[in-house]
């Protein structure tokens, strides 16, 4: 292997792409070249790093100097200063705020402990890292049904909010005797306030595809469909080099490993519907209709796509799973909680001083993932709420800040962790604005299709509105709990059930809020 | 299946795996309430209002859609129950144009009626409803989706049992709403005019266009001549609006509640239909003869069958007969021979038909239905606009006598005509008159059972002599008359030909009882017992077969010649056209060579 003196890991993901991060690459293989180093300092295309709102980012090794901010014109500074006489340009310097340093804590990661570090493009990096060792061991020593023994032992639960068990899902289909069954990734990532499955895709794609493998090769399923939302270009781009690497190599296709078994995978473009996140209308849409959800049962599980049994699965669940078969359930089920086990990974935004994502073992308190790993509060607000879960979850008041963040201690107060999205929120935001904006969010993106969300997300968006204007009484308050509490017990799907959960939370746990506005 | 045990509102219910909550109750005779569920069709689970706490399970289920397992205890009716229902049930109501009395649907809807069971006040929640424009472009359909619930019946009945695919649901949210296939309007849309979305809809929201109003006009103006005529199925259901039971037999009384209306002279479509077996008959039995490659010959009778024809099929235009419908015969018949006969200009003469079918509305204003010189029908009205017209007029139509003493012209007819109403009927009339055609004898029996009844599609082979054994099809639904053309397509383009002779299609299921105009929420066991009723009506009646009618052998002797004849071609039969698919606009005429 060739020597390198400095090694450069640009960050190159969706929001990097958005701020000329290949302006930057381009003007700093020039450079280089120019200055004739390219022997000497090699540049890394690798995921997120984890900075978030900060432009382009890259981390400088072994120094490890982060520059951010970085635009194509200050490249000839750095190359200069930095590369050439070593001394790093301090003007763009990223220090972390004083009130919180970056924790990205690797040390505790399983799904993105390659994300940032290698290179997601290249899948010699993921081999060289352990990569496809759990699909080699699958393959060639467990039987399917080890497999799916050995995920029911972790505990793993599924990451896409709902949080049933994975293993336990995989146990309905694994046994059908069907002509072909499917695996399906939900990699739709709808929620708002949620990007962990593309921080996996953009940084680990090959993770995923170990994952999706071992599911495949577990139930039955000889072709694998990744769901991935039309937004996530890079993601896509990176999954289908993924794939066609994964190919080239023998790890997917026919026959692999001689073993007799044979996947393929492929992706579907998803049109940025929220309602297909929901299994089933994702079906749906992948099928070419309307998304809107299906009647369950029969559960996808039996009758999915095409009407062929179909495991759906979230992209962080199938990122989990080659680490459970490489190092086994019970180390797994060892970490966090007992009925939660594991990690989850966040993305914490609002009013915290460093936004960004973090994965940590389940049961970690919010308290904790907010000064810890989000930097604490920004410019010394004093917190107010946490909205938990994304849209379709609960705003959490500071007589919540200690609840461990696991599936069971939320379930106590109602609360859910759901995508594991954290909106942090200062003293100065206004409740009823907040719930305004969940609202509209509920009521662009309810497909329609059953009587009690369609006109129920109306109703609610009126109620609000009168709120916001001052028209309202404490009775319209009343009306839009009993709303949301209908909708709740009559809405056909997932979307519809959960909007009781932030409009209760906001109306009983911020009420001065509301009746401020009503007062005024 | 294995059956499981259930309880429901402590009633035990034993019932086959697989039943789902809503079915169950019913066996214990308990109707949970419901706006979007509907025996005939598959629970589209849309309303929210059906649903039932189950023991066991945090939050309640759909009883439309939900399975009953074994243990299954369920509460139909509990405080919260009530309370959740009576908030979405507001909620549809604060979205829906209430507008009950001028509504069409006014004693029928269900909306209507579960607000009135439940005693909720439409205006206890603010409206949100945003007016949109009623589509008035059909001249058979009106679509108001200021009251549509987006229960969906309409789009499963036109996409799935219809296989029109004329309705679909558009946008999301609070926006999404019913609408035609890219927004096109009924008009120009492959809408057929079948009218089963009407007689499905829950509410007004899908309705015929009414035209009472010019037949009033018509009716209340001395200068003309009012004709009418009535279709064979209507007898067996008009009644059931007044609750004379479904199936009621009410010939007599529709003669003289029609004459009571005013008119001038009473038809009995029925007499049309022996005509149309006499040419159809002879058309099919004259291609059998000659061995002509327009085989099958398919009927021609129901004109929703014909567009759907026109528009997916128009590679079998050729099959299909050339003889008009009942209706179109009766209306070239009324302005040319009746004109004649009685000595009245028929520039004078308003021709209604009262049809159980929205497709009649638009059959009439097809420009070829314009033989005798005129448009041919001036007004087709539904089975509902008939009813209408009947209660305003203030006539105590179940009280009305058993016997009637209106003069009737141009009615006589036989039992053979009276089944046209249901499916399989015209199949049977034209079997009967092509046996004797063929053979100069009438069949020893004259009932033919293989083609009765409601299988979607039925098929017989029926042996005429011992050269000649005819394999006839029939279907009903377009669903049903989808998959048999698409066979007989598929046995034409392999092997030149097709095993079938003769195809009888109709366009609902049921046939012409359960047409689109019938009274609203015609249930496919509602239609059966109509069709039963028609059977009954042909066994009754003392000629059984159209060519003993002595009144069609008297019009050929005096007016038409005889059947296929230059004159009869001239005013019994017609073309056909290819439409467009997804917007049903003609593309060109057919030129047929036998025809």
């Amino acid at each position: 292997m060739k020597y390198f003196r400095t090694h450069v890991l640009v960050g190159v993901d969706e929001s990097a792409v958005q701020a000329g991060v290949k302006e930057v690459l381009n003007a700093l293989r020039s450079e280089l070249a120019r200055k004739e180093l390219e022997e000497e300092v090699s540049i890394l295309e690798t995921g997120p790093l984890g900075y978030f709102g900060k432009g382009v980012c890259f981390q400088v090794y072994p120094d490890n100097t982060t520059y951010a901010n970085v635009k194509a014109e200050d490249i000839p500074e750095i190359v200069e200063e930095h590369f050439l006489k070593g001394r790093p340009l301090k003007r763009l310097i990223y220090n972390a705020p004083e009130s919180g340093q970056y924790d990205f804590a690797y040390d505790k990661r399983i799904v993105l402990n390659n994300s940032g570090i290698i290179d997601p493009e290249n899948i010699d990096e993921y081999l060289a890292v352990g990569g496809y060792e759990a699909w080699e061991k699958a393959l060639t020593g467990m039987k399917p049904m080890d497999i799916v023994d050995e995920v029911k032992k972790s505990g793993l639960r599924g990451r896409g909010g709902a949080g049933f068990p994975t293993g336990l899902k995989w146990s309905f289909t694994a046994p059908l005797e069907a002509k072909e069954k499917l695996v399906v990734v939900n990699a739709d990532e709808g929620e708002p306030g949620t990007f962990k499955d593309r921080l996996i895709m953009e940084g680990d794609p090959h993770k995923l595809l170990e994952g999706v493998m071992l599911c495949a090769y577990a139930v039955g399923a000889s072709k694998a469909y990744i769901y991935i939302r039309g937004e996530y270009k890079l993601c896509i781009e990176r999954t289908l080099k993924a794939i066609a690497q994964a190919k080239d190599y023998g790890i997917l296709g026919e026959n692999i490993f001689g073993s007799g078994f044979s996947l393929d995978i492929d992706i579907k473009i998803g049109a940025g519907a929220y309602v297909c996140g929901e299994e089933t209308a994702l079906i749906e849409s992948m099928e070419g209709n309307r998304g809107i959800p299906r009647s369950k049962p029969p559960f996808p599980g039996v009758e999915g796509a095409w009407k062929k049994p179909t495991v759906v699965n979230n992209v962080e669940t199938l990122a989990n799973v080659p680490a459970i078969i490489a190092k086994g359930g019970e180390w797994y089920s060892k970490i966090g909680p007992e009925k939660s086990p594991g990690t989850k990974v966040y993305t914490i935004l609002g009013d915290v001083a460093t936004p960004g994502l973090t994965e940590v073992p389940m049961g970690t308190t919010l308290r904790s993932i907010i000064n810890d790993f989000g930097g604490g509060m920004k410019d010394g607000k004093r917190f107010k709420a946490a909205l938990v879960g994304g849209a379709a979850g609960v705003i959490l008041p500071d007589s919540l800040l200690n609840v461990k963040m696991d599936y069971n201690s939320l379930a106590e107060y109602a609360a859910v962790l759901g995508s594991g999205a954290i909106l942090v929120m200062g003293e100065d935001t206004d409740m009823v604005e907040m719930l305004y904006s969940i609202i509209k969010f509920f009521r662009h993106e309810s497909c329609g299709r059953c009587s009690p969300c369609r006109l129920g997300t109306q109703q609610l968006t009126r109620l609000v509105k009168k709120v916001r204007n001052g028209k309202a009484t404490e009775e319209d308050l009343d009306q839009m709990i009993i709303i949301a509490d209908a909708m709740f017990k009559t809405s056909f799907c997932a979307l519809g059930q959960s909007l009781i959960m932030p409009v209760k939370s906001a109306i009983e746990n911020f009420r001065e809020d509301f009746l401020n506005r009503i007062k005024a | 299946m294995s059956n499981v045990t259930v309880e429901i509102n402590g009633i035990m219910a034993e019932v086959p795996q697989g039943t789902t909550i809503i079915e169950a109750a019913k066996k214990v005779g308990i109707n949970i309430p419901t706006l979007c569920y509907h025996e005939d069709l598959k629970p589209t689970a849309a309303c929210g209002v059906c649903v039932v706490e189950i023991e066991g399970t945090p939050t309640p289920k759909r009883a439309c859609s939900t399975p009953v397992w074994n243990g299954m205890k369920i509460k139909t009716n509990s405080k919260m129950l009530r309370s959740i229902r009576k908030t979405v049930i507001e909620m549809i109501l604060s979205n829906h144009d209430v507008a009950c009395p001028t509504c069409v649907a006014n004693g029928k809807c269900e909306l209507q009626s579960i607000a009135y069971t439940m005693d909720i006040d439409p205006n206890a929640v603010p409206k949100i409803l945003e007016k949109k424009p009623v589509d008035y472009s059909s001249v058979s359909i009106i679509r108001d989706v200021n009251k549509c619930i987006n229960c969906g019946r309409c789009i499963q009945v036109c996409n799935d049992i219809q296989t029109v695919n004329a309705l679909t649901f558009a946008e999301r949210g609070f926006d999404a709403h019913v609408d035609t296939v890219l927004s096109l309007g009924m008009a120009s849309s492959a809408c057929v005019n079948c009218g089963q979305c009407t007689v499905y809809c829950p509410t007004g929201a899908l309705h015929e266009k009414d035209d009472t109003e010019r037949v009033w006009d018509a009716l209340l103006d001395p200068e003309k001549h009012v004709v009418v005529q009535e279709a064979p199925s209507i007898r067996a259901s008009l009644g059931e609006e007044w609750g004379m039971g479904v199936g009621a037999v009410t010939t007599a009384k529709m003669y003289t509640a029609l004459k009571m209306l005013g008119f001038d002279s009473i038809f009995d479509t029925n007499f049309s239909a022996d005509l149309t077996i006499m040419e159809e008959g002879t058309e099919v039995v004259g291609r059998i003869v000659a061995g002509t490659k327009n085989l099958p010959c398919i009927t021609s009778c129901s004109p929703g069958w014909i567009k759907f024809m026109e528009t997916y099929f128009p590679r079998l235009a050729c099959n299909v007969s050339t003889a008009k419908s009942p209706q179109q015969m009766m209306g070239a018949l009324a302005k040319t021979y009746y004109a004649e006969l009685k000595g009245i200009d028929p520039s004078k003469i308003f021709s209604v038909s009262i049809m159980p079918c929205t497709a009649k509305k638009f059959e009439c204003q097809r420009e070829e239905m314009a033989d005798s010189g005129y448009q041919d029908v001036d007004v087709v009205l539904t089975t509902r606009e008939l009813v209408r017209m009947i209660n305003e007029a203030g006539i105590d139509f179940p009280n009305l006598p058993d016997h009637h003493d209106v003069c009737l012209e141009l009615s006589e007819h036989t039992g053979a005509a009276t089944i046209f109403g249901a499916t399989g009927g015209v199949m049977e009339a034209a079997l009967r008159s092509a046996y004797y055609l063929v053979t100069g004898n009438d069949l020893p029996d004259v009932n033919i059972t293989a083609v009765r009844g409601m299988e979607g599609v039925k098929e017989a082979a029926v042996k005429i002599n011992d050269d000649l054994t005819l394999k006839v099809a029939v279907a009903h639904g377009l669903g049903n008359a989808r998959k048999l053309m698409e066979k007989i397509q598929k046995q034409i383009d392999e092997t030149g030909k097709s095993e079938y002779h003769f195809v009888e299609v109709m366009a609902c299921p049921g046939g012409c009882v359960g047409g689109g105009g019938q009274p609203f929420g015609s249930s496919l066991a509602m239609r059966a017992r109509r069709g039963q009723s028609l059977y009954q009506d042909d066994r009754d009646l003392p000629k059984r077969c159209s060519h003993h009618n002595p009144m069609i052998a008297k019009i050929y002797q005096d007016f038409l010649e005889k059947p296929g004849s230059h004159k009869a071609h001239k005013l019994l039969h017609t073309h056909y056209y290819k439409r467009e698919k997804f917007k049903g606009q003609v593309v060109e005429s057919f030129k047929c060579e036998d025809h």
